[in-house]
């Protein structure tokens, strides 16, 4: 599963058109962001947040459109997504 | 050669793009709506009660709701807790009588949006005849019901809504009850608007809530959520993300659905979308009409007790 993710993401060299900004220390680990994002442009982490748990970080190789679809899931309000200015 | 500095220069354009952007973008937006000295809340790692009050603040921002008439009151059960997490005027009632505290504040200053957000088990199992009868009167109040299949603060028994067949702490061997089916019963009580979303569908549950925000009337929004804890984790689904994963599969939204068909069942498919919306004199009004025939020019029109 996770490889044909990696696949995927490395099949489409597209740029970026926005990021997501993580507040790990929020992050509980449920992983619904990681789950249902849909460029697959998020990986679990491998340290530990201060609660504990494994947060999300942006996998550089994949193109995030910056949709907000994680920050809609999000019960923690830990994470959001926005675009660029110039894709606006 | 070319290229490869070419590509350079986009990567670098992209970076300075991006920290530009991220000073700009520090704060989440559901951030104003929220009270930020209690996050991180109570609520298990998976629980579906975050993502729908995610939801709800979207919508309270995209709705433009007026924050100073605006009200929040829930019942008890981890859906309860809303009301403390959000900064706005909220109310903590007691079990089952969040409906009826609602009415209350909607009928001495009929200028605020009421909005009561609560479990399955208070609203439907304890506060099941306040239900029926704030949604007989269609009295303006806009009802979030938060549906896990299951009492979770107190432990895992099984609920009203706890689908058949389902194991419960109560219920080791399966639950043999048929489970109520909400938006079914809401209907026929007679509720201007229901819907039900489960918390894998945000985005449509926080249009849904949006467009009720705009209502005049009972509304009803079902959403249905994972409870990993207690629920899932005795039905197969370890975690959140398993139990959402489920909802992504088997929920079906169809033309022309009806709410008698939306009863939920293991295994079967999960009904959602928009059922009724439709139009009704609410209480006041009903009222005010009432008694304007009946006493003519002696009747005052009642315009709330507080002013």
């Amino acid at each position: 599963m996770k490889d044909s993710k990696m696949a995927t993401a490395e099949k489409k060299e597209r740029q970026s058109r926005g990021n997501v900004n993580i507040n790990k220390d929020r992050c509980k680990g449920c992983g619904f962001c990681v789950e249902f994002c849909p460029t697959h442009a998020l990986r679990f982490s491998e340290d530990f947040n201060a609660l504990g748990y494994h947060y999300p970080v942006r996998l550089e190789e994949a193109a995030c459109t910056g949709c907000d679809q994680c920050g809609a899931f999000c019960p923690d309000f830990a994470i959001f997504g926005y675009r660029y200015k110039s894709h606006t | 050669m070319t290229e490869s500095v070419v590509t350079d220069h986009t990567k670098q354009e992209t970076i300075s793009a991006d920290q530009n952007r991220v000073e700009l973008c520090e704060k989440n937006p559901a951030e104003d709506f929220l009270r930020m000295d209690r996050i991180p809340h109570i609520w298990c790692p998976g629980c579906g009660i975050g993502t729908s009050v995610n939801a709800f603040v979207r919508a309270l921002i995209e709705a433009k709701v007026d924050r100073s008439k605006l009200c929040v009151v829930s019942g008890i059960g981890c859906s309860g807790r809303v009301s403390g997490y959000l900064n706005v005027d909220a109310f903590h009632t007691t079990h089952g009588r969040a409906i009826p505290f609602a009415t209350g504040l909607k009928l001495a200053n009929p200028e605020l949006t009421v909005v009561v957000y609560s479990g399955d088990g208070d609203l439907s199992a304890i506060g099941g005849n306040h239900l029926v009868h704030a949604a007989r009167r269609n009295i303006d109040i806009k009802v979030v019901c938060v549906n896990n299949f299951i009492y979770s603060m107190t432990g895992g028994q099984a609920a009203p809504t706890t689908p058949m067949g389902t194991i419960a702490s109560t219920a080791p061997y399966g639950f043999c009850e048929y489970a109520l089916n909400l938006p079914h019963f809401v209907e026929a009580c007679g509720a201007t608007y229901i819907a039900r979303w489960t918390t894998f569908h945000v985005r449509q549950l926080q249009k849904s809530m949006q467009e009720s925000f705009a209502k005049k009337g009972f509304t009803f929004i079902e959403v249905i959520a994972p409870c990993p804890t207690l629920y899932g984790r005795r039905n197969q689904y370890r975690q959140g993300v398993d139990e959402m994963k489920m909802f992504k599969e088997v929920s079906r939204r169809e033309k022309d659905i009806e709410t008698r068909d939306a009863e939920i069942k293991p295994g079967e498919k999960i009904v959602i979308g928009k059922f009724v919306d439709r139009e009704r004199e609410t209480w006041l009004e009903s009222m005010q009409h009432h008694y304007k025939e009946v006493l003519g020019d002696a009747y005052y029109p009642y315009t709330g007790a507080m002013i």
